[in-house]
């Protein structure tokens, strides 16, 4: 037993000592807590969770140690790792080598042997904070020191870090069996599940940087662009923003999940806002409004859109009107966004999972769909269900289908004024 | 879609009595559906045959049928009450098979009425094995190749493609009975005979091993919308090859990759879509190859299971509730979650926990027993634990078993880790602690993996429990870094004190003084992403507790722990009626249990709820934890069996009031010297008797009182132990056997009593408060005394006793309580022989009959006694119609009868050679459950009990006799009835000789030791009874010499399911039953008798 210790300090003071975990030394970023039971190398893999300070809810890491095959980005993300009780060994016919094995080599501070249902709870009422892990060395720190170093450390509100988990290059992945057409993903930190489920649909997939201009992705000439996922502050990338709402005006269809759905609700002209302490699991109920089906889904959202529930509603930014499709039963939150004028869709939560149920797999299907429907040169509207519809809920759907294009140009000029909050 | 209008009434079926593979988890899964049934205002009809349970209290539904549970009955009960649907999903296969049956034999479109819960294609579907083959086939995923046999030489072909070892199955049967393993061409012959017996379809799934494999559960829900939600996942660590009821289980899965778990999931949310279900919950059930992940769909359940239960209980989503809710056309997404209370039912719960159960067994009752693990489930209860890490949920959940040696130890081990390993090869109770010893011994993670196929995650959880062990016992001092280590990972202060050499209280005061205590978290469902509300708690050796505080008045109630031979549901059920009454009387109820299967451990029941195992250092720190706020009035002790009583002084001397009857005179009556003082000083005699410790004055005390004599040693429940002796090479035999078991010991002497050969046994309940005595009833066993009286049959009123007689009872039992001090409930059991009234044991703590004397007299005897307990008198609760005026000692002449039976588990065990054990009832219990008939008059009450409890008597056929010399004079009345019945008699020579002398026409049949058919020409009896020549066998057990003869006959009536009797007593009753039988039952609601009652009243 290891028992080099390890301190988790948060910025309100609350300290909880444990044991060093993973590399040694201090990390700094936003405590916040996944609930998954499983999944744990795809958590610290997704870009999405840069930045932060991951604490798994779930007692056991580490158990079935780290494959080849279950890396959603390239390296592990996480700022720093917070587990009960580590794994001593690995046990899994697909293991390579052992958590702790990819979390030293990678530099990733972690700490065990805390009360983590305490933290949790704590952060559950205090909200998502700034927090650090010191040991090592470092924890041997002055608590006041250690407190004042996590005080000056980054918040996530106003934070923009897609230039940190965005690829540099462009790289293409071809399209699986017939090829429908040709997809722009916007890279925010892109899981590679997301990118499977693309290409497996006929998709040839051209993952861009988030830094790529308007004239840049023109050139690429694409039948549709996909916002990913991803970490920081929607409020903080107002660049994505403008280049999306180009692409909503050329009626290039689009479909956006969890960093991209904040987008396209800024670019809509929704305001978007920080949660207590955010959607991080892989069980949230979510009802897709024009089904009625709940899904199982997979989250991990800091930052949420806030519209309207009740019924279609006129977008503020102009690109005619727009509805809640999707809302989290647990708490009422926006968990996905239709536009009924123009043919752009998205979801808060991970269609891809990785990890997580494969509920909402069908959700790329939609895109698909949508893709075909313009295609077609049929009514650009967002995305609508294509398996049958419980007649009896179907009041809740709003009609879909004005012809395309009627009132989008004439609103856009004023997009600029709803970045208010 | 909420609550379908046109549902207004449901029949909800039961599941009878308690068997092994389906136990009190359909009391706990009934009784949710009832309640919430009746909170949506939906009237209530209920049948269940078993009285012990907590659903066939008349509280629970609107209508209460304590009959069998047979299509005739069901259709008398469908007409009198017109029910709008059944529901058949939550009274486990039995409910299933009924309501299988009730569409097959078109009672249901007959009457109109909707089956809700599953829909009988989708049953077929699950629970048909080609069919469920053929759809996990399409839907993509794979199974184990297979063929369906429906017969022997069927079976024999097919064995040759899938090669042995290979596994048979029989199709439509619960708890895995008649399926296992065979390895060659003989055991298959023999398996599969049985298996297309036992199967009412009569077919047998015949399937390629996949022995070794790992094993996991998972248990869904589906709404009529299509959501679905996977509620648990369940990791078996035993791996495929033992029952998963038999097997060690933890939840959640802790050894899949996500893509492996979703990969499940996305099979399982297949399945259920393709079979069906979708007003309902199911269980799947998955192998997978450790070697490529390989992944076979092994069966389902298109209902709640066992495992729904434990599920349940591990995560705190209530399936039972919800699927009634489901059933009445509620989707998932209108239900909310009970313990966030905002959060809707249609999530999947995470756990920030880790949650084991381990079965336990009962082959000390079955000596003959083979005690491997099988396919065939063979536990009897089971234990469930909650930890913050895997460790400490093992570890709590093994001291929950009580039962010595179930717990890891790190003393004397004289055998080797070769040894240990190869012992650990073969999968029995307690091979986790041979395995835990064998890698103390040195074996390594892999050599272990190789013996068991546990994963070897799971081994090095015990290779790291005992480097703890290593590092507390290494450790200079007992500091609070060593405290903590150890108690994170789930080490009692008593093994503590083994690897310290000190004592366990010695242990608990250092680590009190260290400031080493737990705190308590809370089952919430989502892993603290939402406030809980329902108090839900476990310990753990965290830093935050979650324990709200409370200014009221508290009452603690130990529960029974796991359930076993002897102590069962009808412990949970007085402890459950404890909780109710003392909430109503205005305390806060706080329950502790680890019991994963009981109403006790609902989180609905009671205020508050600890799952922890009920030893003295759980049970002290969860007092500890609620004295910090409010009152603590006391602990009730007298509810729980002996699990309960056996805290008693403990609990007492760390200064914890205990309620009712005090320990001391717990003591009075279990020490037989001054119980006997009591008695002397009453006027009363018990049989003559004597303690003793060793085998030497067992010896001259058993000779001075004259055998026959009875030997049991001192505070055990069931009868443990106990037994006839006919001489001293007999008992010193005793003694030999019980070495091992060390429950005799100078403080706990054997105790010895006269046998009383052919008196009338007599058991009373009675509840006393200082002043008054109240009698709950007096029962009369059928069988003579010398029958444990568990396992026996009873009567109640009484059917042979006079008034007078009645009176003697009652007068002694005031005595006995008055002498012990008892405050609450009372059992004595008597004996009448030769006319005199001997007393032959009282216990001061509910009995086995509380539950069946309440729902036989309508009299609330726990209720009543938990209120004595804190302070109210008889008095004041016939004042307030609690208690009736009158009470069970005067029952008029006009009342209904109540009979109940025992129902024995001998089908399920097997000698190593492949026979069933022996079935003679004794003095040592080894019923698992209980069924009751009502009705106006003893021979028909007897008839319906018989039929709840065996599926009723021939009509016709042919009857065998063979009974001891002793019992030669009083068969010949039954016989002679039996024969003007139309039945064809059948004896043994001697038998029969005595027979013919006495005008009955009998044949003559060889006995099994004279040869088998081949070699003399002729069949023996136990050839005709496995040729189904023969219907109903009677045979009572002579002397030693034909011991073998009668064991062979006993047990082909078992495994043929033939009509058996080995008691002339209950032959009598049987044959008085015939004209009740012929001329059909009727039914009546308990609120029907309590009707009656009142007009008499």
């Amino acid at each position: 037993m290891t028992l080099s210790p390890a301190v988790l300090v948060l910025e309100d003071g609350a300290r909880y000592t444990g044991r060093a975990y993973g590399a040694q030394g201090r990390t700094l970023g936003e405590a916040v807590f996944a609930t998954g039971m499983t999944g744990y190398q795809e958590t610290i893999t997704d870009p999405s969770y840069a930045g932060q300070i991951v604490l798994q809810t779930a007692p056991h890491i580490g158990n079935t140690g780290v494959n080849d095959e279950d890396q959603e980005s390239s390296r592990i993300w996480v700022a720093g790792y917070v587990v009960r009780d580590p794994s001593r060994v690995v046990s899994n016919h697909r293991a390579k080598r052992s958590l702790d094995a990819d979390l030293e080599a990678q530099g990733v501070v972690g700490i065990a042997g805390i009360d983590t249902r305490a933290v949790t709870r704590h952060i559950r009422d205090a909200g998502a904070m700034r927090a650090g892990i010191f040991s090592g060395d470092e924890a041997a720190l002055p608590a006041e020191e250690q407190l004042e170093l996590v005080r000056r450390g980054p918040d996530m509100t106003g934070l923009n870090l897609s230039g940190q988990v965005s690829t540099a290059e462009a790289y293409t992945i071809p399209a699986e069996g017939e090829r429908i057409g040709s997809v722009a993903v916007l890279d925010l930190g892109i899981k590679t599940a997301t990118v499977r489920h693309l290409a497996a649909r006929g998709l040839e997939v051209h993952v861009v940087p988030q830094s790529i201009t308007t004239e840049q992705l023109a050139e690429l000439n694409p039948t549709a662009v996909f916002y990913s996922n991803g970490p920081g502050d929607p409020a903080a990338s107002e660049y994505h923003v403008e280049l999306l709402r180009d692409v909503l005006r050329k009626g290039i269809p689009f479909f956006g999940i969890c960093f991209g759905n904040q987008l396209l609700g800024r670019a809509l002209g929704f305001e978007t806002y920080k949660l207590p302490f955010g959607h991080r699991g892989i069980n949230q109920p979510v009802m897709d409004r024009s089904t009625g089906r709940v899904e199982i889904t997979s989250h991990n959202h800091g930052f949420a859109v806030r519209a309207p529930l009740d019924g279609p509603v006129d977008t503020p930014a102009g690109f005619g009107r727009a509805e809640v499709s999707h809302v989290d039963l647990n708490d009422d939150v926006v968990e996905g966004l239709n536009c009924l004028d123009i043919p752009a869709f998205s979801v808060q939560y991970h269609p891809e999972s990785a990890a997580g149920p494969h509920d909402s797999t069908y959700l790329f299907d939609r895109f698909v769909d949508l893709i075909r429907t313009a295609q077609a040169g049929g009514p650009a509207a967002g995305a609508s269900p294509s398996g049958p519809v419980d007649p009896s809920r179907s009041a809740e759907v709003g009609s879909t289908g004005l012809p395309t294009g009627t009132s989008t140009d004439a609103r856009s000029t004023t997009t600029n004024d709803q970045e208010s909050n | 879609m909420p609550k379908r209008p046109d549902i207004n009434s449901v029949l909800v079926i039961g599941s009878g009595p308690i068997v092994i593979g389906q136990a009190a988890e359909f009391d706990y899964s009934g009784t949710q559906a009832c309640r919430v049934l009746r909170a949506e205002g939906v009237r209530v009809i209920l049948v269940n045959s078993n009285p012990a349970t907590i659903m066939t209290d008349p509280d629970f539904a609107d209508a209460t049928y304590i009959e069998p549970i047979t299509p005739e009955v069901l259709e008398s009960i469908i007409i009198k009450e017109r029910p709008d649907a059944v529901l058949p999903t939550l009274g486990g296969q039995t409910a299933l098979n009924a309501a299988i049956e009730l569409d097959r034999l078109g009672i249901l479109a007959k009457h109109n009425v909707e089956l809700i819960g599953a829909k009988v294609e989708a049953i077929q579907k699950g629970e048909d094995r080609q069919l469920f083959k053929q759809l996990v086939l399409e839907s993509g995923a794979d199974v184990a190749r297979s063929h369906i046999a429906h017969t022997v030489e069927e079976a024999v072909d097919f064995a040759e493609d899938l090669g042995y070892p290979l596994v048979v199955r029989p199709s439509f049967t619960m708890g895995g009975l008649g399926s296992g393993f065979v390895y060659t061409r003989d055991e298959l012959v023999r398996f599969v005979a049985d298996g297309l017996h036992q199967s009412p379809t009569s077919e047998v799934l015949l399937e390629e091993s996949i022995l070794g494999w790992k094993e996991y559960e998972l248990e869904l829900m589906r709404d009529t919308s299509d959501n679905t939600v996977v509620v648990c996942s369940i990791e078996n660590v035993d791996p495929v090859g033992v029952h998963t009821g038999d097997s060690i289980t933890v939840a959640p899965a802790l050894t899949l990759t996500d893509r492996e778990y979703q990969n499940l999931r996305d099979i399982g949310i297949d399945i259920i879509r393709r079979v069906g279900v979708d007003t309902g919950g199911c269980n799947i059930q998955f192998a997978i190859d450790p070697a490529n992940g390989r992944v076979i769909v092994i069966e389902m359940n298109p209902r709640v299971s066992r495992s729904s239960a434990l599920a349940s209980k591990a995560t705190g989503f209530p399936i039972a509730k919800i699927a009634a809710k489901l059933a009445i056309g509620y989707r998932l997404d209108e239900i909310p979650n009970d313990i966030t209370r905002v959060t809707p039912a249609s999530f999947e719960p995470t756990l920030d926990y880790v949650v084991v159960k381990v079965p336990r067994f009962a082959f000390e009752k079955f000596p003959a027993a083979d005690t491997t693990l099988t396919t065939t489930m063979k536990s009897v209860g089971e234990a469930m634990a909650i930890g913050r890490n895997y460790s400490t949920a093992l570890q709590k959940a093994l001291r929950s078993l009580e039962k010595r040696g179930s717990s890891f130890s790190w003393g004397e081990e004289a055998r080797g880790a070769e040894e240990l390993l190869e012992i650990a090869k073969r999968p029995t109770d307690g091979r986790i602690v041979t395995l835990q010893q064998a890698l103390w011994k040195g074996a390594t993670v892999e050599q272990a993996f190789e013996a068991t196929g546990i994963d070897p995650w799971f081994l090095d959880q015990i290779v790291l429990i005992n480097e703890v062990a290593e590092e507390i016992r290494a450790s200079a001092v007992l500091d609070e870094a060593v405290l903590r280590v150890a108690k994170d990972h789930g080490f009692s202060d008593a093994q503590i004190a083994q690897l310290r050499g000190l004592g366990e209280e010695e242990v608990r005061r250092i680590r009190h003084e260290a400031g080493v205590r737990p705190v308590y978290k809370t089952v919430d469902t989502c892993a603290g992403e939402f406030p809980a509300l329902t108090p839900y708690h476990y310990s753990s050796y965290d830093l935050e507790t979650e324990v709200a505080a409370s200014d009221r008045r508290k009452v603690v109630i130990l529960g029974s722990g796991p359930n076993r031979i002897g102590q069962g549901i009808e412990f949970d059920y007085s402890c459950v009626h404890a909780s109710f009454a003392l909430a109503e009387a205005g305390y806060e109820t706080i329950m502790i249990n680890c019991n994963p299967e009981t109403v006790s451990t609902d989180y609905d029941t009671s205020d508050r709820l600890y799952f922890e195992p009920l030893t003295l250092e759980d049970v002290l720190e969860v007092l500890h934890a609620e004295s910090a706020s409010g009152e603590l009035v006391g602990v009730v002790v007298q509810l729980g069996g002996q699990t309960a009583l056996g805290l008693a002084k403990g609990l007492e001397a760390a200064g914890i009031p205990i309620l009712g009857t005090s320990p001391d005179a717990i003591d009075l009556a279990e020490e037989r010297g001054l119980f006997s003082g009591i008695l002397d000083a009453a006027g009363l005699v018990a049989p003559r008797n004597g303690t003793a410790t060793d085998v030497v004055e067992a010896v001259r005390i058993a000779e001075e009182i004259g055998y026959p004599v009875l030997v049991r040693p001192s505070y055990v429940l069931g009868g443990r132990g106990m037994e006839i002796v006919f001489d001293s090479p007999g008992l010193e035999d005793y003694f030999d056997r019980m070495r091992d078991s060390a429950i005799i010991a100078p403080s706990s002497p054997l105790l010895i009593d006269r046998f009383l050969d052919d008196a009338i046994e007599i058991d009373v309940d009675a509840l006393y408060d200082g002043h008054e005595l109240y009698i709950g009833g007096v029962m009369e066993h059928i069988e003579e005394a010398g029958i444990h009286s568990g396992d026996s049959s009873c009567t109640l009123p009484p059917v042979t006793l006079g008034r007078a007689q009645i009176d003697r009872v009652r007068e002694a039992t005031l005595a006995i309580a008055e002498g012990i001090g008892v405050r609450g409930l009372l059992n004595v059991q008597f004996a009448i022989g030769a006319g005199v009234l001997y007393v032959l044991e009282a216990n001061p703590r509910a009995s086995r009959t509380v539950p069946f004397v309440s729902k036989a007299l309508g009299i609330p005897l726990a209720k009543a006694a938990s209120l004595l307990m804190v302070g109210t008198t008889i008095a004041e609760l016939r004042a307030s119609g609690l208690l009736p005026e009158q009470d069970g000692s005067i029952v008029p002449a006009d009342s209904p009868v109540a009979v109940k039976e025992a129902v024995l588990p001998f089908k399920r065990f097997r000698t190593t050679a492949g026979d069933i054990v022996d079935s003679v009832l004794g003095p040592e219990m080894r019923s698992t459950g209980e069924v009751m008939g009502i009705d106006k008059d003893f021979p028909t009450a007897f008839a319906k009990s018989q039929q709840a409890a065996f599926g009723g008597l021939p009509l016709s056929g042919t009857v065998f006799v063979s009974v001891a010399d002793r019992d030669k004079r009083s068969i010949i009345l039954p016989v002679l009835r039996l024969q003007q019945l139309g039945f064809t008699i059948l004896a043994t020579a001697g038998t029969a000789e005595v027979l013919m002398r006495n005008g009955i026409r009998a044949g003559v049949v060889r006995k099994y030791s004279e040869g088998e058919e081949s070699e003399v020409g002729s069949p023996s009896i136990v050839e005709l009874v496995h040729r189904n020549e023969v219907d109903v066998v009677i045979n009572t057990p002579s002397g030693r010499s034909a011991r073998a003869d009668g064991y062979e006959i006993r047990a082909a009536a078992v495994a043929a399911d033939k009509a058996l009797f080995t008691t002339i007593a209950q032959l009598s009753a049987a044959v008085a039953s015939f004209d009740a039988i012929r001329a059909g039952f009727e039914v009546k609601s308990l609120q029907e008798y309590a009707l009656d009652r009142a007009a008499r009243a």
